[in-house]
């Protein structure tokens, strides 16, 4: 039956075009189909990013057509690299990546593991969790910049109640110690749900067998979370923990709308800066200096990350 | 036989006319900012469609975001807009850059002259290389940073008793930044009618212009200059002097002691609601938003009166405004100078006026009636003697974000003190300079 299909198919084909496939190789029919992805890929990714290398050692301004751009060296990587300010953004970005993987990480999973165990309406609180995470963040961003306001938000009604201070003697957003904090909050919120998400897949693929195997061996539940449960979701967390890492190395809608970068400059994320060097300031070619050095950090950070989650898979 | 003759002609003649429009007319489009001048300029603009023929367009763009996209269109050389009321501090950038295009032979060949201008608005929002005859714009919509006040909260005998117990002195409006801010602050906190006012709402804004436009509004009265000689680009002296440095001490007091809570990212839009909102006794604005403030039926009317940014050790306001420019890229730019010399008769820009955009024509201004025409006409003429305007420099919008940073970092974020900060925006617009070749 499959045969007389392939031949009512060959059949079918035109004979010149059969003809000219007939002539090629299995390799170069390969080529022929794998070529608009790869010439796609260079237009894309590859060629901007070596165009980008180029431009990171001149002091091209995309806003001055009208002026040749000077070769200038390693002039930006030094300026970059030495310039205290930008140290200021990268510290401000590790804060904001390590306390919100924290969070995340700690919440989703305790999340996960409670939602995991059977009981009314768990469908019900799945998805009011993960609502959050469905909003866009410049919506998420202006909503709880209300939340946040000092006179008539929510939130430091919340904290007032708890700690009896009074709601307006505090600026979430606007107090240098507080700001970090908010931003932090914020994500945490927002992006919580989608590593319970994962750590729920992950509970979800161990094997009740063997929970069964390890009541029949006495293991007690504390035992049994450690040696069982947390070993065999690590992989789904680590992925979880590289998600969130990447995007939060680039996040920049979510804290422009709540803080705009302030006060002063200390949420300034790194991509908050770059943007205004690349776009609002038009330094070019500084800013491609900048993104290649982000580019590289990331790069570097995220294949030893690879490295180390492909140890835990193999374990 | 001389009636078809004559019904012959008057046909052709109109089908002529006809044509003549058809040929010319054009969909115009004009770019400027989204707010209450913007409405004024639309029905002002039916007169010309109706005259012309020529359809306009409008694309309002919010002030936070006005800047980049504007500037992002000019510099991928779009063709979105035939004519841009560009901010004053474009003016380097887009004669250099060729974004707008030089009106001195259309100017020459229509009869219009910049005499007819007021001459600090021909100054700053025309010519490049400043003050030269060079004009890449009409002067469109002359604007200052200005304030205004709750007057009946002034006017009341038990404020008057208590600030007077408390100061000395008589409420009035303030005749000197400092007692500017020592109503602020007898203002803060205070309960009015069973609620809990604030001193005074001012420019606190990061993300484009904000906080600059404030804190100029305090350096030039104290006598703050760009440079030790215009232009020198020698700043060290003269942005650190010891004068800025007070001025911008100032403040930061007046941020800290003198603003409601929470009020650490704010410019127009929060100025207009903490006021409107009986939240302040006290606020800075631009005049354009003025009309917009005496019509509202909550705060404005007999409730509001207007005066003009006070002076310390000279007089000076924080320059605002536009002027009007054709922009090269535009393939509609004789349909585009149309409107401009439209724009620029005495007759439209009376109309300008009474409709709520703010005209820089001589005959507008030097009416006898200009003074009297509106409640704050006279703070607005007195604010338009002592205009300053920030760098107008092709690299504009780097200088200005290495303000927005420093001063941000000072006032708000209290890093630092205010000697570091300037002397850091030295730094920083040396290495501006320095790139462009200017230093």
């Amino acid at each position: 039956m499959s045969y007389r299909t392939i031949d009512r198919g060959a059949a079918a084909t035109p004979e010149p075009v059969a003809r000219k496939i007939r002539g090629l190789s299995d390799r170069a029919i390969a080529w022929i189909f794998v070529a608009p992805t790869i010439f796609l890929l260079l237009a894309i990714n590859i060629f901007p990013l070596i165009w980008t290398i180029r431009l990171s050692f001149t002091n091209y301004k995309a806003n001055r057509i009208n002026r040749e751009p000077e070769w200038i060296g390693l002039r930006n990587y030094e300026r970059i690299l030495t310039d205290s300010d930008i140290w200021l953004n990268m510290q401000a970005t590790a804060h904001f990546l390590i306390w919100t993987i924290f969070f995340q990480v700690l919440i989703g999973f305790a999340l996960a593991w409670l939602i995991n165990k059977k009981f009314k309406g768990n469908d019900l609180w799945t998805t009011i969790i993960v609502l959050p995470m469905m909003l866009s963040p410049a919506v998420v961003g202006n909503f709880w910049k209300f939340l946040y306001q000092p006179q008539i938000g929510l939130f430091n009604y919340i904290i007032a109640f708890f700690t009896g201070k009074e709601p307006s003697s505090f600026e979430m957003l606007g107090q240098v110690n507080l700001a970090p904090w908010s931003i932090v909050i914020v994500d945490t919120w927002m992006w919580t749900p989608f590593v319970m998400l994962i750590c729920l897949a992950g509970l979800r693929s161990i094997p009740d067998y063997i929970y069964e195997a390890a009541e029949v061996d006495r293991a007690s539940k504390l035992r049994q979370f450690f040696t069982i449960t947390v070993p065999m979701v690590l992989p789904f967390l680590m992925l979880a923990v590289l998600f969130r890492g990447i995007e939060n190395f680039k996040m920049f809608d979510l804290v422009v709308q709540l803080t705009g970068g302030g006060p002063g400059s200390t949420t300034e994320l790194t991509s908050i800066n770059l943007k205004r060097e690349a776009f609002e300031k038009w330094r070019t070619g500084y800013a491609s200096a900048y993104a290649i050095i982000l580019f590289v950090t990331v790069f570097g950070l995220a294949s030893i990350y690879v490295k180390a989650l492909n140890k835990v898979k193999e374990r | 036989m001389a009636y078809s003759k004559l019904a012959t002609a008057s046909a052709i003649a109109i089908a002529a006319t006809g044509v003549a429009h058809s040929a010319q007319a054009e969909d115009l489009t004009l770019c400027w900012a989204a707010w209450d001048p913007a409405n004024a300029l639309v029905e002002l603009s039916k007169e010309f469609e109706a005259q012309s023929g020529h359809t306009m367009n409008f694309e309002f763009v919010p002030w936070p975001n006005f800047a980049d996209r504007m500037l992002n269109e000019l510099n991928s050389g779009g063709q979105l807009c035939d004519l841009l009321i560009g901010d004053s501090q474009w003016i380097g950038g887009g004669a250099e850059n060729g974004h707008y295009v030089k009106l001195n032979d259309f100017f020459d060949n229509e009869g219009i002259s910049m005499d007819d201008f007021a001459p600090a608005t021909v100054y700053a929002y025309s010519t490049w290389p400043k003050g030269t005859p060079n004009y890449y714009a009409l002067p469109a919509m002359g604007d200052a940073n200005g304030w205004f006040y709750r007057k009946d909260w002034f006017a009341r005998e038990d404020i008057q008793a208590a600030y007077k117990e408390a100061t000395g002195e008589d409420l009035r409006e303030p005749q000197s930044q400092k007692e500017l801010l020592q109503i602020a602050q007898f203002f803060q906190g205070r309960e009015i009618d069973g609620k809990t006012v604030y001193g005074a709402a001012i420019f606190t804004e990061r993300g484009s212009e904000g906080i600059t436009m404030g804190v100029t509004s305090a350096l030039y009265p104290w006598g703050f200059k760009y440079e030790n000689e215009p232009g020198s680009y020698d700043m060290e002296g003269a942005v650190n002097s010891p004068e800025a440095v007070e001025a911008l001490e100032f403040y930061k007091t007046f941020y800290e002691t003198a603003t409601p809570p929470g009020y650490t990212n704010s410019y127009m839009g929060e100025s207009l609601d903490a006021f409107k909102s009986g939240q302040v006794a006290m606020a800075m604005n631009w005049f354009a938003f003025f009309p917009g403030l005496y019509a509202d039926p909550a705060t404005g009317g007999d409730k509001i009166d207007f005066f003009v940014n006070p002076p310390q050790n000279i007089a000076a306001s924080t320059l605002g405004g536009q002027g009007i420019s054709v922009v090269s890229y535009s393939d509609k730019q004789d349909a585009a100078l149309e409107y401009i010399k439209w724009f620029a008769q005495p007759d439209v820009q009376a109309k300008w006026w009474a409709l709520g955009g703010y005209s820089a024509h001589n005959s507008v201004l030097q009416d006898p009636g200009f003074v009297d025409s509106q409640p704050f006409a006279g703070d607005f003429l007195e604010a338009m003697d002592g205009v300053q305007d920030f760098w107008q420099e092709p690299a504009y919008a780097e200088l200005l974000l290495a303000m927005q940073k420093r001063v941000h970092d000072f006032v708000v974020a209290d890093q630092g003190t205010a000697q570091e900060a300037l002397d850091k925006l030295i730094e920083d617009w040396n290495e501006v300079f320095e790139d462009e070749g200017k230093l």
